[in-house]
């Protein structure tokens, strides 16, 4: 199944999820991490309006938002994990399941494919070895998506590797950017 | 300026005047540069003048929609017992559109002074900046400057010693192209899905945690200290003489098939005809320009005869058959078939459709399984028909107006570029990559 059969979400194979059901969850709000959440909500006059920079916070520690983790948040923030995972589910930022070490999200909305982003996802593919949109690299190392308008049009295509925000990539200069990512 | 190139001469470039000056992004450099002066000047006046001189300058909202500034500030009334609230829009999604990236990138204390003064003007104690998920660079350059200017008392329980509250925070995006719509900011910022609320109520009666809220786009806010600066006539000097309606100085991102895409500023009113031959640089090499969308892809497509008469304000480009939209300028030349790109515009509509309404839901998934079924040589005429059919169903019929941004690009290009649905139905050629068809 294509990632546009999917509706646009990166599909993970069963595998993906057994290799990584077994790791222990480890908490993300202990220490510093929970007195930065403390500190946040004095921002808002709802714990509610904290889950969205919560969830970031679990990405960003754990490089993705797992049920645990959605527990967890729900948890410090009065809500029910259903809750979360409905909010969770709404945003395509916020990865469900593991992803390869350097997430890799190219822009190909109208401007940018017709500036020849559809060459450059392809180049990303080849190089990377995945072959497909969404899954992980045979060396764990990357994933590839389509992704919706990043808003930098003027550069095109403009590229994510994980918060890396990359300017004007051309098919010839994916191989050098993916070398920087070890 | 014409960022990242040199500023061209025609341009008036207020906003943009220190795109690309490192030095502008940290407190110092912005004091130098005459920062937070307005700032000060706004909390020794009382909020109804601010609101009156904004009223005065004709500034009206550069998100897209063109509200008039003042008067949505007017709605917020005084003394009402509750807390009030002001949302500053940097949810930048907008296909075209790359303005505000790099207002807050190259000039993050610009955003601050502006939300500082616009929610003293309000009578809001708190700013929200709802900033886009995958601007990382604007994000980490905004939570910088709200830190030195926290650090040096401009914001706080005391602002520039006022004892005034003043407070201004970044609030992260997650990836939903929805949330730039007003009501659906609001619900991402309380921290549930990017759904639109039905309207009324308004958010100045009920907007952010049920309070009066008043939401205003980057560029919008930017313009206020200047204003205050300089005065409301000054503002007003940038128009055409015939239409005082469009006033000041506006950011157009310029992207597509063009020599010289990237941010221009021009005085409301300038011909974009000059624009796009003289400050752009016009098509590339051996090309000619096609269709042109001037203010982000939610926007009717222009004919290139229909965009070389615009003038380049609210009313000039409705005019013409457009809007002024977001001022994203999308350029597509005549090496491109319109079918596909309109297509994928279908597609980026679809994926960001928040689902609540049938109409929008089903309508740009059905609009874009039958223009990809166009552009695969797979068309029949009756398409044609049935992609008018459903676009008249997806227009004025929902909660917010994503579905009619759907359904303006199909009918406008069908419009206007037959020729280009045509051939692909006549000839049964197909248009896409082999490799990701």
């Amino acid at each position: 199944m294509s990632i546009h059969e999917m509706g646009g979400v990166e599909a993970p194979g069963d595998a993906v999820h057994a290799r990584h059901a077994n790791a222990p969850y480890e908490a993300v709000f202990v220490g510093a991490r929970r007195q930065e959440l403390d500190e946040l909500l004095t921002r808002y006059p709802s714990k509610m309006a904290a889950l969205l920079p919560a969830l970031w916070m679990v990405q960003h520690d754990r490089g993705w938002v797992s049920e645990e983790g959605m527990a967890e948040v729900a948890r410090l923030l009065d809500l029910t994990p259903a809750y979360v995972k409905g909010v969770v589910t709404f945003y395509t930022m916020y990865h469900q399941h593991p992803v390869g070490k350097y997430f890799i999200q190219v822009c190909t909305t109208s401007p940018c494919q017709i500036c020849g982003a559809e060459e450059v996802v392809e180049a990303f593919l080849r190089h990377t070895g995945c072959q497909e949109l969404g899954v992980i690299s045979p060396d764990e190392r990357f994933t590839v998506i389509e992704v919706e308008c990043l808003g930098a049009c003027g550069f095109a295509t403009p590229v994510m590797v994980n918060e890396d925000f990359v300017e004007s990539v051309t098919p010839e200069g994916v191989p050098e950017l993916l070398s920087r990512y070890k | 300026m014409g960022f990242p190139h040199k500023s061209h001469a025609r341009e008036t470039a207020v906003l943009s005047q220190y795109f690309g000056d490192r030095e502008a992004i940290t407190l110092d450099g912005w004091r130098k540069r005459g920062g937070y002066v307005a700032l000060e000047r706004a909390l020794g006046m009382s909020p109804s003048d601010i609101v009156n001189v904004v009223k005065e300058s004709g500034l009206r909202g550069r998100g897209g929609a063109g509200f008039p500034t003042g008067l949505k500030w007017s709605f917020m009334k005084p003394g009402d017992g509750k807390p009030h609230y002001l949302c500053c829009n940097a949810d930048e999604s907008e296909p075209g559109t790359f303005k505000d990236r790099e207002i807050m990138r190259w000039t993050p204390h610009a955003l601050v002074e502006g939300c500082a003064i616009g929610a003293y003007a309000i009578g809001a104690e708190t700013a929200y900046v709802y900033i886009r998920g995958e601007f990382t660079e604007p994000i980490e350059r905004m939570e910088a400057a709200i830190k030195e200017a926290y650090a040096a008392g401009i914001l706080g329980n005391n602002a520039m010693g006022t004892g005034k509250t003043v407070n201004v925070w970044v609030h992260r995006g997650a990836g939903a192209y929805i949330c730039g719509e007003e009501t659906a900011l609001m619900n991402s910022l309380e921290g549930k899905r990017g759904n639109p609320r039905i309207k009324p109520p308004f958010p100045a009666v009920a907007g952010v945690f049920g309070q009066p809220t008043t939401i205003n786009n980057v560029e919008t806010l930017v313009a206020v200290p200047h204003i205050l600066n300089n005065g409301a006539d000054w503002y007003k000097k940038f128009s055409r003489a015939d239409n005082p309606k469009s006033t000041g100085t506006k950011l157009y991102s310029v992207c597509g098939n063009i020599a010289r895409p990237g941010n221009y500023e021009v005085a409301m009113g300038f011909p974009f005809k000059d624009f796009l031959y003289d400050l752009c640089g016009g098509p590339l090499p051996g090309r000619k320009f096609k269709a042109i969308i001037p203010g982000g892809i939610s926007v009717p497509i222009q004919s290139i005869n229909e965009a070389e008469a615009s003038s380049m304000d609210y009313e000039g480009f409705v005019a013409q058959g457009t809007m002024l939209g977001s001022g994203g300028v999308i350029v597509v030349d005549d090496a491109q078939n319109l079918v596909k790109f309109i297509a994928r515009a279908a597609r980026f509509f679809a994926h960001e459709s928040c689902a609540q309404c049938t109409q929008c839901r089903e309508g740009t998934a059905w609009t874009t399984k039958i223009l990809e079924r166009i552009a695969a040589g797979e068309g029949t005429s009756e398409d044609l028909d049935t992609l008018l059919e459903i676009a008249d169903n997806m227009t004025g019929k929902t909660i917010c107006v994503l579905s009619d941004s759907c359904a303006t690009p199909v009918v406008s290009g069908l419009k206007k570029f037959p020729g280009d649905f045509e051939a692909l139905i006549k000839q049964k050629t197909h248009l896409l990559v082999p490799a990701l068809a």
